[in-house]
């Protein structure tokens, strides 16, 4: 019954939509009162059934109805309700059903809010967000059916996996997806504003709210995808360079450039042609994303189905949206205010030009080290991996800096500035952190000429970024923005620098000396749990000052038969202790391994940090 | 006194690209083996991998290392075997040259670009 | 005109990458590369399982003209399953079989070859699992059919043997006979 709700709904949308991007040129004649309240009826009206078809999804995994096919593939009778809520966007059919209503929402919020601007505009970006919603209907009703039918019933579904079962991956879809799906706006709006030629200052505003939505909630959205990934998963790592993982961080970075090619834009009118090209290139990377990690192209452990046929679909979707936006790009360009005027050398305006510089940088890196291997596979036959040691040999010298730049360019003035600027008060901060660096760096045994200026660098951000709080109290949106990323990126540093592991086969009663630590196997316990069973270690580990205790699990789940490892972590405001075991096939014997973390909460405070200074922005716009 | 600052800068930036490493405590296997790809799993490292697989690779590896080979000579070696995908650090080839050389050349080509559209005073 | 060549560059570069990919959708994800090497290493020494003494795999195959190496565990169920078909090369199709029992317990592997009969004209030894990593092994089962003379590997078996690669290796040993 329920599906049925579910998949006719879906059809009306399917509707709504073919009428609404049919009917455009129709509905432009019509008088302005008229025709903002059919729209705005129309889009209600689609809102409504794709709500009723989402619910009608997760009202079906509740109650566990396994007619259903995608619920009995991912679903059973004795996962928490938490868990089978957040299965309905744990899969496939699922995840694009929540894509779909993301899309559905952000058009009905822009539609409501954007009723100053001009009417030609409004419609436009709702003509461009339906062939889009049109493209995901299709796509969902004519491959990916979240309401297909199974008969005979069965009794019981296939369950899903235990690694899913977890708090932070169960909001990090939604909320990444509202990153994703926030630029969509972006790009629908950017070309209607293009083709109305309403690139300007007004429009700049208007559509920065946009651009920090979006950017608020894909960093979030990454991080909680870390968070998990550092808890769950048993590696004690929080980025992999994984491909999946790619696929995120690249839109972050075109988004990060966007939004300050926007502030250039509200502020001083120039940068148009750059706002509209990465309005579009963000959306086509989110989408290029949803592409790349269904489609069965990448290898990763991320992956959802590996389908091809999907693949195909998703593909010509897409390439289709990248051409005609660029055809209107091209054809349209002329209705771009021909602002010949050069910006200055030294101008907050070149700062942000080389921020966009150093973003495009880091996304190709990411991108070309992403997509490579599939493009020689395709034309050399042959195999390579590109991993994480690429990626660091090509990011981390760049940091350094861009790391400076980050530091100096806020400070910079409008249109013109004085290069003294870089006065001397910076310069000894600088020199101050080079030798503070030296100091910190010598006393942790770990001596890398190569690192040192990067961490000169990251103290530097830091401490200018500190320093801006007590100057003047504006754009403290920004600041705390700045601050939270070089917050960021020192944790990182440090964490990767000063990170310690350690790894040993030792049995119940073995002990292991690292260091000045000594670990201790204790004990070993057998627990039931919920839905699985867990064979809990308990560990110390001793040093001069305190005693540790670890009860790190093995849990073995029934269905689907999988066995995880969860590690304990025992975290602190300095570092964090990882302690994770693992089944050998040697009897009684088990792998154990211990990581200690510097700063490791840092890294998630410093995110938090950084988003709230996103939202803060956007509160004190609407205050 | 602005020469000497940009100076100081400069030579600053500049250690970042000579890659003095002095004397650091890593245990051989664990650096190898983080560099290697689990064949039989999906996107993990042969050191986070408790497969099979991934523990007689790091058996091997720690063979190799007690008769002396050195890291490259087991990259290459196990290349021989499985192909050059085993490694995670794709090396600077022929076939690579773009893989490396892209991004540095987009770099460049923006600074230009940037540099052209700026006017210097 | 500056414009309109940006634009064909964009358009042939979007052209380009949409075929790629679209190639690149095509082409199967599967994990073996058959590019490499088809050579195999031979010259590793082992322990037998039945006598206690060290060979080399040189010497167990340099007589033969074809040989299969199988690799196996008690352990192991799907090597349960394709144990007839090695049997059956073995007696039926008179080749030699060479074993290579991998992470094993010794007693176990005796036990699992009393049981279901032994198609191995020799077993060697592989406690850590090295000396498959020697011939370019995945894990077990699997299974080399080696042209001996050459060293070259005609056809590697990842996974269980069935019907369909059996009928495969029959036919090649026919063709080599002729």
């Amino acid at each position: 019954m329920s599906s049925q709700i579910g998949i006719y709904s879906l059809y009306i949308a399917l509707i709504i939509s073919v009428f609404l991007i049919f009917q455009f040129t129709f509905l432009n004649k019509g008088t302005t009162k008229n025709l903002d309240s059919r729209i705005f009826s129309l889009i209600s009206v689609q809102f409504l059934m794709v709500i009723i078809s989402f619910f009608s999804l997760i009202y079906a995994f509740i109650i566990s109805d396994f007619s259903n096919e995608t619920v009995y593939n991912n679903s059973h009778t004795t996962k928490p309700l938490f868990y089978k809520i957040s299965g309905t966007w744990g899969n496939h059919e699922g995840s694009l059903l929540l894509w779909l209503l993301v899309l559905i929402i952000f058009l009905f919020i822009f539609f409501i809010h954007s009723k100053k601007l001009s009417n030609k505009y409004r419609l436009l970006t709702v003509l461009f967000q339906e062939i889009i919603i049109l493209g995901f209907l299709l796509f969902i009703l004519f491959t990916s059916n979240p309401f297909s039918n199974l008969f005979p019933i069965p009794k019981e579904g296939n369950g899903l996996n235990p690694i899913l079962q977890d708090p932070a991956l169960a909001i990090h879809p939604p909320v990444l997806y509202l990153g994703y799906v926030g630029t969509s706006i972006i790009f629908s709006s950017s070309l209607a504003a293009l083709i109305t030629g309403l690139i300007n200052k007004v429009w700049a505003s208007h559509i920065k709210k946009w651009v920090v939505i979006s950017w608020i909630f894909l960093s979030i959205g990454i991080m909680l995808g870390s968070i998990w990934a550092y808890y769950e998963l048993g590696w004690g790592g929080f980025w992999f360079w994984d491909p999946v993982e790619n696929v995120s961080l690249m839109p972050w970075f075109c988004l990060t450039a966007l939004l300050h090619t926007i502030i250039v834009l509200e502020k001083r009118n120039t940068f148009h042609s750059w706002a509209i090209i990465l309005s579009v290139t963000t959306f086509s990377l989110s989408m290029s994303g949803t592409f790349l990690v269904r489609s069965g192209i990448l290898n990763s452990i991320h992956t959802f189905a590996n389908d091809p046929s999907r693949g195909i679909f998703i593909l010509c979707f897409l390439f289709f949206l990248i051409f005609s936006a660029i055809f209107i790009f091209f054809i349209y360009q002329k209705n771009i205010s021909k602002n010949l005027y050069k910006p200055y050398l030294v101008s907050k305006e070149t700062s942000i030009l080389i921020n966009n510089l150093f973003m495009m940088f880091f996304l190709s890196v990411v991108l070309v080290g992403t997509i490579y291997p599939i493009f020689l596979e395709v034309i050399n036959d042959s195999k390579i991996s590109v991993g994480p040691p690429f990626y660091q040999k090509l990011i981390t010298p760049f940091l350094i800096p861009f790391l400076f730049f980050m530091a100096v360019g806020p400070n910079i003035k409008w249109i013109k500035d004085r290069i003294s600027k870089i006065n001397i008060q910076q310069l000894i901060f600088f020199i101050i952190f080079i030798l503070l660096s030296c100091l910190f760096l010598k006393k942790n045994g770990a001596l890398y000429l190569f690192v040192l200026p990067l961490i000169g660098s990251g103290f530097f951000l830091l401490f200018l970024t500190i320093k801006d709080f007590f100057l003047k109290s504006s754009h403290l949106s920004q600041k705390l923005a700045h601050f939270g990323f070089s917050l960021f990126m020192l944790s990182v540093l440090f964490n990767g620098i000063l990170a310690k592991e350690y790894s040993s086969n030792m049995k119940v009663g073995d002990e292991r000396i690292f260091m000045n630590k000594i670990i201790k196997f204790e004990n070993l316990k057998v627990v039931q749990g919920h839905n699985y069973q867990s064979l809990i270690g308990e560990f110390k580990i001793i040093d001069q000052k305190n005693v540790l205790n670890f009860k790190p699990q093995i849990r073995v789940y029934d269905q689907p038969k999988t066995i995880t490892s969860e590690a304990d972590i025992l975290t602190t405001i300095y570092s964090d202790n990882f302690l994770v075991f693992n089944v050998l096939k040697n009897d009684g014997y088990y792998n154990v391994r211990y990581q200690n973390k510097p700063f490791m909460i840092w890294i998630w405070l410093s995110v938090a940090l950084m988003s709230f200074g996103g939202i803060l922005s956007f509160i004190k716009k609407n205050g | 006194m602005k020469k000497f600052k940009l100076l100081i800068i400069i030579l600053f930036f500049s250690f970042n690209f000579f890659n003095y490493s002095i004397a650091k405590n890593s245990n051989q296997v664990d650096k190898i083996s983080k560099n290697l790809r689990c064949l039989i799993c999906q996107g993990q490292s042969v050191y986070d991998s408790q497969s099979d697989f991934a523990l007689s690779i790091k058996i091997l590896i720690q063979k190799k290392i007690e008769e002396g080979k050195k890291e490259n000579e087991i990259y290459e070696f196990l290349k021989n075997k499985y192909g050059e995908w085993i490694v995670y650090d794709p090396e600077i080839s022929r076939k690579t040259f773009l893989l490396w050389t892209l991004p540095l050349i987009l770099f460049v080509f923006g600074g230009l670009l940037i540099i052209r559209k700026v006017s210097i005073k | 005109m500056v414009r309109n060549i940006k634009f064909i560059i964009s358009v042939f570069l979007g052209l380009v990458i949409f075929f790629i990919l679209l190639n690149a959708l095509e082409k199967t994800n599967n994990y073996s590369p058959n590019k490499i090497s088809n050579k195999i290493e031979t010259n590793f020494t082992a322990r037998l399982l039945y006598k206690n003494k060290e060979v080399s795999l040189e010497e167990l195959i340099k007589d033969q003209h074809l040989s299969i190496i199988n690799i196996w565990a008690s352990w192991c169920l799907p090597c349960r399953e394709e144990h007839s078909y090695l049997l059956n090369l073995n007696s039926i199709n008179n080749i030699n079989i060479i074993g290579i029992n991998y992470k094993d317990n010794e007693v176990n592997a005796k036990k699992f070859l009393k049981e279901l009969g032994n198609p191995y004209s020799k077993i060697l030894l592989d406690p850590d699992g090295i000396n498959s990593i020697e011939l370019g092994a995945y894990g077990v089962p699997e299974t080399f059919l080696l042209d001996t003379k050459s060293k070259k590997i005609i056809k590697k078996y990842i996974g269980p043997l069935d019907d369909i690669k059996f009928e495969e290796i029959v036919k090649i040993i026919k063709n080599e006979k002729i």
